[in-house]
């Protein structure tokens, strides 16, 4: 489903001089895998996803995504390829304050126009596979605790279907308890949703909840791993 | 987005900070609605001018000594200072038939002294015919007539001003005597009050008959000013021209431009008038739209301080399938709610104070629909103008830099 072949970014830092952030990334993930990208900060993780994410274009090299080269797409190509593709889940959690938890949800489904009553439904059932019980639905965002909050994001990324879970750092606001929950969470949907997860991490215990574990460092692969199954 | 979902995300994000929202739609509350009021200050004086012009008679027509231009402009200062028309011209336009009435015209001014009291007013000597042409009525008393003005008889008709001056409010003069020029007159009449204000009150004046005038007060044959009405208003041109022509017949005079007298019509004064008060109206609404145009800045203030305070909301937009121009209509329509409220509430406050001026009696206003059309435009203007830029900033923002923003 997606295939980088090649793929170089090049910056100009904030002297002017190029940075090579991305140096020949080639790989392909499958539907249905969960992905764990990791890599300690300034390996090029985050450019990575960016790219990945559709909200930049590499330099060089072809990044195909169900067979279209999001490459050579122009701004407004790229905010349809995230609108419908893409469900983001950040660190940050990046839930708009003072609005209620449905409404967050329901926030991409506004930009894919998609019918009011129509947008209530597919939000409350994202909500419950995120295990977000209905009374919290009507609460404001910021009456959440950080572990439901980051489950709200989850829902939010889950309402336009996409074909790829992108989460950067998911777990790194929260504490290891929470953190596990939410990894749970992921798992879940990897396994009974078979939803394609891509999980961006510098942290070796998140990263070993993945199937699979990719390790970037100074912008080129070091390790393409897939993990042996343990029942757990 | 569909644009029930725009409305409905300015309505949250309005009320988010409602403080700021409220102040800032203030701004244009007060450039609206001063904008709305000085107009229609601006369009009563110029309705109340062009009234007081108009009780003078609506089918007048003057003809003074001198070279004066009229049309919308100009017109001469100095009316019958020039001593250029004569008795004989006076008789000459009273032989029209394309007049209804004739009056000629010498006025000066004079120290009026009576028992005790002494005022400086205006005197002016004119026909019987002044009645008429002029349209004034006599409340006591009555007119001088034709054989008054022949045997130059020393009989004066006062404005109501004029009678409080000299001999309290409501006082009845006729039959007492006052002095003009050291000369006595006696008072046969008091006119009705006509109201009007300015430099020539019409309540604020004496009227002797011509040949008295010109015997005792200004020693000489020549009329000031020929006072002329229509027989209506359609005909004013018609009356005008054969005025014109008979005057070149009997003075001699070959070329139009050679013309030592002209014709001021009603029409040319209402014209003048006009043209002055709406350089007055826009005076006062050029001034009002400062108030506007730093309301418009205060929006576009704030839209910028939004943008910056929301650069993070716009990158998970953006991130989560918002195109540019979804930012773009959500921003800019932020921007519009806050002029179109702050436009409604602004007409408002400006038709309800120029309500108040008028009901109080302060000064007299008119407000027209144009003008409320017109600033209704004009705050949504503003709107779409201040708010462009900080939309278009929010549009352009990069999602990476802006989710990234701290």
């Amino acid at each position: 489903m997606i295939k980088l072949s090649d793929v170089s970014k090049t910056y100009n830092d904030d002297f002017g001089e190029p940075y090579t952030a991305l140096h020949n990334i080639t790989f392909e993930i499958k539907e249905g895998e969960f992905v764990a990208i990791m890599g300690p900060s300034g390996s090029g993780k985050s450019t990575l996803m960016n790219i990945l994410g559709a909200l930049d274009t590499p330099t060089s090299g072809s990044y195909f995504l169900d067979n279209k080269n999001v490459a050579s797409l122009t701004d407004e190509e790229l905010t349809l390829i995230r609108r419908h593709n893409i469900g983001f889940v950040f660190q940050s959690f990046n839930l708009l304050p003072r609005t209620s938890v449905l409404y967050n949800v329901t926030l991409p489904l506004l930009y894919s126009e998609v019918e009011e009553e129509e947008r209530k439904k597919i939000a409350k059932h994202a909500l419950e596979s995120v295990d977000l019980p209905e009374q919290y639905h009507r609460h404001l965002s910021n009456q959440l605790s950080g572990g439901q909050i980051q489950r709200v994001a989850i829902a939010r990324a889950l309402v336009n279907n996409p074909k790829i879970i992108l989460a950067d750092e998911p777990t790194g606001n929260l504490d290891s308890k929470t953190g596990a929950l939410v990894l749970d969470t992921f798992k879940r949907l990897h396994k009974d949703e078979g939803r394609t997860i891509i999980l961006i991490t510098h942290d070796k215990t998140v990263a070993s909840h993945a199937d699979r574990l990719i390790v970037i460092k100074d912008g080129t692969i070091v390790e393409d791993s897939v993990k042996k199954y343990h029942a757990i | 987005m569909r644009y029930k979902d725009i409305v409905l995300s300015t309505r949250d994000a309005l009320s988010a900070n409602k403080m700021r929202t409220v102040l800032t739609i203030l701004g244009i509350v007060i450039g609206i609605g001063s904008v709305i009021s000085m107009t229609s200050i601006g369009q009563g004086a110029k309705k109340s001018i062009e009234q007081s012009i108009q009780s003078v008679g609506s089918n007048l027509l003057i003809i003074q000594g001198g070279q004066v231009r009229t049309g919308s402009t100009q017109i001469s200062a100095g009316r019958g200072g020039a001593k250029i028309l004569t008795i004989k011209d006076l008789q000459v336009v009273q032989a029209l038939d394309t007049l209804q009435a004739v009056s000629g015209e010498v006025s000066g001014r004079y120290q009026i002294v009576t028992k005790g009291k002494n005022t400086n007013t205006q005197v002016i000597g004119a026909s019987p015919e002044y009645e008429i042409v002029r349209s004034v009525s006599v409340d006591i008393g009555s007119f001088f007539t034709d054989s008054d003005n022949e045997r130059k008889a020393k009989v004066a008709i006062i404005g109501p001003t004029t009678r409080n001056d000299l001999f309290g409010e409501d006082a009845d003069p006729v039959g007492q005597t006052i002095r003009i020029k050291n000369i006595s007159f006696r008072i046969i009449g008091v006119t009705v009050p006509k109201g009007g204000s300015g430099f020539t009150s019409q309540d604020d004046m004496i009227i002797v008959p011509l040949l008295t005038a010109q015997h005792y007060l200004t020693g000489d044959e020549y009329v000031g000013t020929i006072s002329a009405s229509a027989w209506d208003t359609e005909q004013i041109e018609e009356a005008k021209t054969s005025i014109q022509q008979a005057l070149f017949v009997s003075r001699n005079i070959e070329d139009a431009s050679m013309a030592d007298f002209s014709i001021i019509s009603q029409a040319d004064i209402v014209a003048t008038a006009s043209s002055i008060t709406n350089t007055f109206t826009i005076l006062l609404a050029a001034i009002a739209s400062i108030s506007l145009l730093v309301g418009g800045i205060g929006i576009m203030n704030m839209m910028l301080t939004s943008v910056s305070e929301r650069t993070r909301e716009i990158g998970l937009r953006k991130a989560i399938g918002a195109s540019n121009k979804d930012i773009y209509l959500q921003f800019l329509f932020e921007a519009i709610t806050l002029t179109i409220i702050g436009g409604i509430v602004g007409i408002v406050l400006g038709v309800s104070a120029s309500f108040s001026l008028q009901f109080l009696g302060i000064i007299q206003t008119a407000i027209s629909l144009t003008s409320i059309l017109l600033a209704f435009g004009v705050s949504a203007s503003i709107g779409i103008i201040f708010g462009f830029y900080p939309a278009r900033k929010a549009a352009k923002l990069s999602p990476i830099k802006a989710l990234r923003f701290e």
